[in-house]
């Protein structure tokens, strides 16, 4: 809602408060104030002259060159090229060191030889059009007095331009929250800034001068569908003359960010922008059978805007018909079959109330957001209509724009009680925290025209029409807190019972997490929750995988981000790719984010995964594996398995691995398939883990136990074997353990060595052993004892002979 | 014989002051000190001294032999420094030389303020919940007031997985509230940070997907006095001590009264800068207290318990703590953005 301050003082004279107060106090009471600027503000050092003489330019055939009165001790000398004016005319002059709007800047200089002290200017280089000048000329100066209205009101020499013309208001655009659609309008703000600067509100009440007749001798009007029309107030205007609007008008329009046009149609407007009540005006002559039908739409049927556009409507749109056709769209714009034209002879005020979502849903569907519809979709006062009527009507008669025609056509079927609420100053000041007093809640809420009944030693509140948003006594708190200041409200920390709070033990192992990851370099990322269904190709799920069952968005913003994700890799490959596409050497990722698993009841199991990615940096499938078991490790998880797993499509089928916590599955980690990776364009081996997050979280060890340090030496022992390549180091590793009793502490790999010395198809594979007692030294007997019986089930149990 | 031991005293104190290694002065040590050396040697004649020299020529010896050790000692010591001094001085390096890489990964910068914020929180009494992003409408729309009809159930603006829009993306972090009340035991203090999804097209400000966070405190007698001061201390953990704020009134569906906080603008301090547009203030949140029709709807008297509630973005925190320009780097994950955090 842009609003004029000049208006804006008709109602609540504001004129002595400055624009930085202005806006402060209306934005602390709850009109936002977004921006405020003055009209003509680019414009700088244009002044009005007077032509006192005109002579042909020297060397030019059609420019004149003019001494011109700018209100200084001697004429200035301005050259011009326009033609329409004439000696005795009042024009902008442009002097030296002016500026105009677009940054244009105006010296002194010499056309064609003859001096020129400043320019002569067109409303178009003032940045108007002929819709605020209709009587000017548009191709030349702007001659000022061939406006009426202009002169009537007296232009003098040397004047500021802005100030001489009226482009000089303040304008204040406000942020209207959707729930004071009253305020979409001067008298609404009005109203607000009077409570909010502590003055009076001065109300107008409209008084029309009729012309005799009955307006129900032409009209007749009914209501088809009163859930979506409550209510439809019309009257009737006959000999209608269609001119352009007084300046007073013009300039309130043009002020509030519209178009003046004429006045049959400025009237509607003004009087939407002062009550807030959107109305149109149709030609009557156009509305067969001088009947009204409000209706909606018929299938098949469809309407010309006045902005020259072709609809097909539906029957989902409320219209305004006449016996045969649609005339208008309820709420959103008019016809062009019933436009008001410069020969319009007899007008139909029309001021409805309509339902605001029905009004929304048309002008969305329309793809036509106007003026009228952007308040309707709000939801209007239903007691409006009859008053913004009458305005109209009083303003006809004002601007002899027409003759009122006796009668109003008001067809309100329901018109609904007053709402009442007590006044309870205990519960207001019990949940605002305050001590403020009954009086004092009174004055506020009389102060925005609150009605205020004593019942016994209570007191009940009238709620005003215009205000849909008070319901209950959370409502007038907040009116009443609006006005006493939320600053004024003390400051108090939470009180009432104290909470334990504090992270789950789950929250602090996500944190946990994430710490081991970043110590072993990994970086955080955060990927979108939606991806394309055509990402599940990309990383080579079978057709038949029940992870291809997604949730599907119905309407996605784009095929990409079109479904829930079912698995983390995609989004994980996307980044890694990136990356990759930036030309960043290596990477190392991980996020610990959601995927949608869809349920039977239309809703997802969101169960949490923790994905690691990494390329570049000499990663292999063995530095990779050393990340995640750093990450187990963390994690306190305990008899961690890996076995092969060369059925996962997504991963190199020999370099993958599935984990286990004992049983329990925890994930899958490997290389990306070599095919997978070809799809998304990257050439170098990429590494990706998926660990679910529950099953981490149920196999992380608990708080763990001191074991006393080692009082007695140990002794290390090197071990290598011989063996097929298919026997694999944990079933080296598992065999040794079980055959060395207590005494073994440790197994390390140190070297798997294929060569010269071993025949084909087998391996040496070198452990190194450490055994130890913890209540004696061992012996050497001892220690050989377990060697043997290593040894010996390595043979017979793997074929896994001493090197 | 005398003059022979005056004779070894001398020549041995001024070779070993000239020593100039510790081979040389092992050498001198057995050349003057050894079993074969020349002090030995000299005492080996003693038998043929009177009585009365014998011990005032032993008790020379001795003095000699005692100095001729501490000369040892002392030049083995001056030798030791030396040696070390040329140790280390061949041991030296350039430290501006750089140290072997050792890559820390980083936190999200968006989930380091979280961090920041839910610590804050946590040392406040207040809990940390979180709950399901596909939602169903009731939830995320109908129990918080928001009314059949209301623009945001547009499926212009809210993404939808059934036709008759009953389950959704959810919009806010808001319907936690909801579950939160109807699962927990009265009083609730909490916080619900997540992720929440708008039809917003991608741009510098705008992303289908991206976050808030809630807060939430129902108990008895809690007032609109205690969400500003609750607030206030928030703020002033996140952007420091001398932050200056102040509340506005505004309109959310399911808070009455509701309310936006701004603080001072941090650049200008209030005199109008292009980081605030030119007004001084800077919006940091929405709040209110719970509407009791919300509170009635989870089954909590409204004239017995009320609460206060808020919610903001985190995106536009994380931006302007950062100074990071365009929220798309937020979601790019570029290792080179990621790292400077």
């Amino acid at each position: 809602m842009i609003l004029s301050r000049r208006w804006l003082n008709e109602f609540v004279d504001l004129s002595d408060v400055s624009d930085k107060r202005f806006n402060d106090e209306m934005t602390l009471s709850g009109s936002k104030v977004e921006t405020v600027s003055r009209e003509g503000a680019e414009i700088k050092n244009v002044v009005v002259g007077k032509i006192l003489e005109m002579v042909r330019h020297e060397n030019s055939d059609h420019m004149w060159v003019c001494q011109i009165d700018v209100g200084q001790d001697r004429p200035i000398q301005v050259v011009t090229g326009a033609q329409n004016q004439k000696v005795g005319d009042l024009v902008p002059v442009a002097l030296p060191g002016a500026e105009l709007p677009g940054g244009k800047k105006i010296e002194s200089g010499a056309l064609r030889g003859v001096r020129s002290d400043g320019m002569c200017c067109s409303f178009a280089e003032l940045g108007m059009t002929e819709h605020d000048w209709p009587h000017s000329e548009a191709n030349g100066l702007f001659v000022l007095n061939s406006d009426p209205d202009l002169m009537a009101r007296g232009v003098r020499p040397g004047e500021e331009i802005t100030q001489a013309i009226g482009f000089d208001d303040t304008v204040v655009e406000f942020e209207i929250t959707p729930n004071r659609p009253d305020c979409l309008s001067v008298l609404g703000l009005a109203r607000e800034a009077g409570a909010t600067f502590g003055r009076a509100l001065t109300l107008h009440r409209p008084e029309v001068k009729t012309c005799g007749g009955d307006i129900r001798e032409h009209a007749r009007i009914d209501i088809d569908d009163p859930a979506l029309c409550p209510r439809y107030t019309a009257r009737l205007v006959k000999n209608v003359k269609i001119a352009p609007s007084p300046l007073w008008m013009r300039e309130r329009i043009r002020a509030a960010g519209m178009r003046p046009i004429n006045n049959i149609v400025d009237i509607t407007n003004y009087v939407m922008l002062e009550y807030g009540q959107p109305m149109h005006a149709f030609d009557f002559s156009c509305v067969d059978g001088g009947h009204i039908v409000v209706r909606t739409a018929k299938e098949g049927e469809s309407i010309q805007t006045l902005d020259g556009k072709d609809h097909a409507l539906t029957p989902a749109m409320l219209c305004i018909c006449d016996e045969h056709k649609p005339v208008c769209v309820a709420g959103v714009m008019g016809g062009a079959n019933s436009e008001i034209v410069g020969d319009t002879a007899m007008v139909l005020f029309e001021s409805a109330n309509f339902n605001g979502v029905s009004v929304r849903r048309t002008a969305t569907a329309l793809g036509m957001r106007t003026d009228a519809s952007s308040r309707y979709e709000k939801g209007l006062d239903v007691q409006n209509t009859y008053k913004a009527v009458e305005r109209a009507c009083e303003l006809v008669a004002q601007l002899g724009a027409g003759e009122v025609v006796d009668g109003v056509i008001d067809v309100f079927p329901n018109e609904p009680a007053p709402v009442t609420l007590p006044l309870e100053p205990e519960a207001v000041n019990s949940l605002l925290g305050t001590d403020i007093a009954a009086d004092e809640m009174k004055r506020i809420l009389a102060s925005l025209d609150f009605g205020l009944e004593s019942e016994g030693g209570a007191t009940r509140i009238v709620v005003p029409s215009w205000r849909g948003d008070v319901r209950a006594m959370c409502d007038i708190a907040e009116e009443v807190a609006r006005f006493h200041g939320y600053n004024s409200i003390p400051n108090t920390l939470t009180k009432g019972e104290t909470t334990r709070g504090g992270f789950t033990a789950v929250q602090k192992f996500e944190r946990a997490l994430g710490a081991a990851c970043r110590s072993l370099g990994y970086d955080e990322i955060i990927t979108y929750s939606f991806i394309s269904p055509s990402y599940y190709d990309k990383i080579r799920l079978p057709e038949d995988s029940p992870l291809r069952k997604s949730l599907k968005i119905l309407n996605p913003l784009g095929e990409d981000t079109s479904i829930m994700r079912t698995t983390i890799l995609p989004s994980l490959l996307e980044i890694v790719t990136r990356n990759y596409n930036y030309r960043n050497k290596a990477a190392r990722l991980y996020e610990l984010g959601k995927i949608y698993l869809p349920r039977a009841d239309g809703l997802a199991d969101e169960p949490r995964v923790l994905a690691l990615g990494a390329y570049g940096d000499e990663i292999d499938f063995f530095r990779f594996k050393g990340a995640i078991e750093a990450i187990l490790r963390a994690a306190r998880i305990s008899d961690v398995r890996f076995e092969t797993c060369g059925d996962n499509p997504s991963y190199h089928p020999g370099r993958c691995a599935r984990v286990f916590a004992g049983d329990t599955p925890l994930g899958v980690f490997g290389e990306i398939h070599p095919l997978v990776s070809a799809l998304y364009g990257v050439e170098t081996a990429v590494y990706a883990a998926e660990l679910s997050f529950e099953a981490l979280c149920g196999a992380r060890g608990g708080k763990p136990e001191y074991r006393p340090l080692p009082k007695f030496p140990a002794a290390t022992r090197d071990i290598a074997v011989v063996c097929a390549e298919t026997v694999t180091v944990g079933a080296l590793e598992d065999c040794i353990r079980r055959a060395a009793g207590g005494l073994l502490r440790e197994v390390s790999l140190f070297d798997i060595y294929r060569g010269p010395g071993i025949l084909p198809g087998r391996k040496s594979v070198a452990f190194s052993l450490v055994l130890r007692a913890d209540d004696r030294s061992l012996t050497s007997e001892e220690a050989d004892a377990t060697m043997q019986r290593i040894v010996s089930a390595l043979a017979d149990g793997l074929d896994a002979h001493l090197r | 014989m005398r003059e022979q031991l005056e004779a070894i005293r001398a020549a041995a104190l001024s070779a070993m002051e000239g020593a100039a290694n510790a081979e040389d002065l092992e050498a001198l040590r057995v050349r003057y000190l050894g079993k074969k050396g020349d002090l030995t040697a000299v005492l080996k004649q003693m038998g043929k001294l009177s009585a009365e020299e014998r011990p005032v020529v032993g008790q020379l010896a001795n003095e000699i032999r005692a100095k001729l050790e501490a000369a040892i000692e002392k030049r083995a010591g001056e030798l030791a420094a030396a040696a070390l001094a040329v140790r280390l001085r061949a041991e030296a390096v350039d430290v501006t030389i750089p140290g072997e890489p050792r890559r820390l990964g980083r936190q999200h910068p968006m989930y380091q303020v979280l961090d920041e914020i839910k610590d804050i929180f946590i040392g406040m009494g207040f809990e940390v919940i979180e709950d399901r992003e596909v939602e169903l409408a009731e939830y995320n729309f109908t129990k918080l007031n928001v009314e059949e009809g209301h623009p945001a159930r547009e499926w212009s603006d809210t993404f939808y997985f059934t036709e008759d829009s009953s389950i959704l993306l959810r919009t806010q972090t808001s319907p936690m509230q909801i579950h939160a009340m109807e699962s927990r035991p009265l009083p609730i203090r909490m916080i619900a940070p997540g992720r929440v999804y708008r039809k917003d097209e991608v741009d510098a400000t705008h992303s289908p997907m991206f976050h808030q966070i809630e807060g939430m405190a129902i108990d008895k007698g809690i007032t609109m006095a205690d969400l500003k001061g609750t607030l206030n201390a928030v703020v002033k953990s996140l952007y420091g001590e001398d932050t200056v704020t102040r509340f506005r009134p505004h309109h959310f569906p399911f808070t009455e009264p509701s309310c936006e906080m701004d603080i001072q603008c941090y650049k200008c301090r209030g005199a109008g800068c292009p980081t605030c547009k030119g007004e001084g203030w800077i919006e940091v949140l929405g709040a209110g207290m719970i509407h009791p029709k919300v509170l009635e709807g989870c089954g909590i008297d409204s004239s017995v318990y009320s609460g206060w509630a808020f919610g903001f973005g985190l995106e536009r925190l994380a931006l302007g703590q950062y100074k990071i320009s365009d929220l798309r780097l937020i979601f790019e994950n570029d290792v080179r953005f990621l790292e400077q955090f």
